[in-house]
């Protein structure tokens, strides 16, 4: 691949570029090194036949190794029991099956590998050769033709003398993005849920309402039953039976220091429908119960009940959600960034990116004695966003 | 340096690199995992055991807690606490406590399984609290793996990550690591919130709920790796250092070596 020889196809470039002995453009001498001007050192392979002989035997077998690990390769494909488990040291208890094919099939290749460069090494001749850079501008006659051409082309459209043609195509390709940005009103897909919504309005509000319940969230779905549940879903979990999971809560099931994620009770049908989680993105909340004198601000007055606090669940930095709970500082911690949330004052920040405090939700119990929101949240939840300013 | 210089083109020193990554690698994660169980069972508390307790909440607790379990500045009350809570921490060692910081350790715990029932007895006969988990309610063998997961995920993983590997909370507190943890300990951990974690009351996660959890956390300790080296199950933080580390380390040994000039 390598040529040695002149370079026939580039003129010369006036003055050696590699200094002045001389040898820019002359062909490499054999034992002498043309870069550094010392004398080449040969290799034992290259003065001593038996060495040869030794590296050539060196290379072949490591590519009759390579052979050798794809057959065993094969066999371990076909003998290992893919679900049998094999104690390796510094491993650990692994699948046989796993670590055989991944060791055969690894040492195969990198035989090969090795055995390339062994016989690049000790075999191929070692001497050092340069090549010159071509020239990187293009030929003066090329240019000068491609200059030519524009201005044939110039002419010959008479871009220049068509005064009309020449600004109806600019305000042509002017206008053609145009219906590029349009699309982007699909953003927002206007479906039952989202009809006369900006993206600004989906993002401030959530499914909580005055007298929305608030449900333990017990699982991400399915186990809350449904008419379908008859037949066996693969991935589907049975709740157990006194779980509370997708149960309403009372405020007594939540003692002091205690901590309960929450959804609103409508989500798992409005999931259901949507076919995402974009409503349990926003409205998935914390219940944390502290004493009441140990509440020192609220977002506002009486939005605790009895010492229980709900706060947004969705990291006002970059909306991660959180329920790093602590429950003797009450901070609140969001494993991404390390905002900590003081939920005890008014959900502040007391550390961290976060640059909005986490937002309440103001809650009570109904007549039967269930935790409900008393509104929505008052402020939007989750990360900043353009119309939020 | 200059017998660094000089050897520094020969043959062994790709082998050299190699060897010497992995013993980093190795060493380092061995350092990383050690451990220590702790595990005790439980009577009901006689008026002997209450006696005894109370010698050995004196002579062990007293002096941060105070002479009556009322607390202290430096330590809490410990009435209400119940039996189930003085179990947890003393059995992992957490109490007594060896020296004020963010969080109490797990340690080597010096007492006895007699002791810890004496003092949970004890405490336990000062206010109503968290008993002691009986064997029936520690019994996970029936329960749902899967739903155990579930829980886990929307409950604790949150602290003590998805695979009960703890993690990191605010000024130098942690999740501990579960996967030394006995069922008994997860259960009183759940029902008397130690420390920082949150309480779990059985009416937040009924009894059901908590031995799913357990059986979720059991097969969790329990699960081999099929692909080898877990490197603590911390997912892709770990898995980027031992690439970095390791495997470039390895890579670069190997382009010396593509580099050496033969002799």
């Amino acid at each position: 691949m390598t040529d040695i020889s002149p370079h026939q196809d580039t003129p010369s470039q006036g003055g050696a570029p590699h200094g002045s002995n001389g040898h820019g453009n002359a062909p490499a001498r054999l034992g002498y090194s043309p870069v550094a001007d010392i004398p080449h050192k040969p290799r034992a392979t290259d003065t001593d036949p038996k060495a040869a002989r030794r590296a050539e035997r060196q290379v072949a077998t490591m590519f009759l190794l390579s052979m050798l690990f794809v057959v065993l390769f094969v066999v371990a494909y076909i003998a290992i029991d893919p679900t049998a488990v094999v104690y390796i040291p510094v491993l650990g208890a692994v699948g046989a099956s796993n670590v055989a094919l991944g060791f055969t099939m690894g040492m195969a290749i990198l035989l090969v590998g090795t055995g390339a460069i062994q016989w690049a090494k000790k075999l191929m001749p070692d001497v050092e050769v340069v090549q010159d850079r071509h020239d990187m501008s293009s030929p003066k006659r090329a240019s000068a033709e491609a200059e030519a051409n524009y201005e044939r082309g110039k002419e010959e459209s008479g871009f220049a003398r068509f005064r009309l043609i020449r600004r109806t195509l600019i305000g042509a390709l002017v206008l053609f993005p145009i219906p590029l940005v349009v699309m982007l009103r699909d953003l927002w897909t206007p479906d039952e849920f989202t009809k006369g919504k900006s993206p600004a309005d989906l993002l401030s509000t959530t499914l909580w309402a005055q007298g929305t319940r608030i449900i333990s969230d017990g699982t991400y779905q399915g186990s809350h039953g449904g008419e379908d549940s008859g037949g066996e879903v693969a991935g589907e979990v049975e709740a157990s039976e006194d779980s509370v999971a997708f149960r309403p809560i009372r405020p007594e099931d939540l003692p002091v220091g205690g901590l309960i994620a929450a959804i609103p009770a409508d989500l798992p049908e409005v999931e259901e429908l949507e076919g995402n989680f974009n409503a349990r993105g926003k409205a998935a909340i914390i219940l944390v119960r502290m004493e009441p004198d140990e509440i020192r601000s609220q977002q506002g007055e009486g939005w605790d009940y009895q010492g229980i606090l709900a706060y947004s669940k969705i990291c006002t930095h970059v909306g991660c959600p959180i329920a790093l709970y602590e429950q003797r500082t009450h901070h609140l911690l969001c494993p991404c960034h390390q905002s900590t949330f003081d939920l005890a004052d008014s959900g502040n920040v007391v550390f961290g990116p976060a640059a909005r405090r986490m937002p309440q939700l103001p809650i009570g119990v109904d007549e039967e004695g269930f935790l409900v929101a008393m509104s929505d949240f008052q402020e939007p939840i989750g990360p900043s966003f353009w119309e939020r300013g | 340096m200059k017998f660094l210089a000089a050897r520094r083109r020969s043959p062994l020193v790709a082998s050299a690199l190699l060897i010497g990554a992995l013993a980093v690698v190795g060493g380092g994660y061995a350092a990383l995992a050690s451990v220590q169980p702790a595990e005790a069972t439980m009577a009901v508390g006689t008026e002997t055991q209450v006696e005894k307790g109370k010698q050995l909440y004196l002579e062990g607790c007293s002096s941060c807690h105070g002479l009556e379990a009322q607390g202290t500045k430096v330590g809490p009350t410990l009435i209400g606490v119940g039996a189930a809570g003085v179990h947890f921490q003393v059995s992992t060692g957490r109490m007594p406590l060896a020296a004020p910081g963010a969080q109490a350790p797990s340690k080597e715990n010096i007492y006895s399984e007699d002791d810890i029932a004496a003092m949970s007895a004890y405490v336990a006969s000062l206010a109503p609290g968290p008993a002691i988990p009986s064997a029936q309610q520690l019994d996970y063998a029936d329960a749902d793996v899967a739903f155990g997961g579930q829980l886990f995920r929307i409950n604790c993983a949150q602290c003590h990550q998805a695979a009960g590997q703890g993690g990191a909370l605010t000024q130098g507190k942690y999740a501990p690591n579960l996967m030394e943890s006995t069922p008994e300990v997860i259960y009183e951990a759940m029902l008397t919130g130690p420390q920082n974690m949150p309480v779990f009351s059985d009416s937040q996660l009924p009894e059901g709920d908590k031995q799913a959890i357990i059986a979720y956390i059991r097969d969790l300790q329990e699960a081999s790796s099929p692909g080898g080296l877990n490197l603590g199950r911390f997912g892709p933080v770990t898995e980027g250092v031992f690439l970095v580390v390791g495997v470039f380390a390895a890579l670069i040994a190997a382009a010396v070596w593509i580099g050496i000039k033969s002799r």
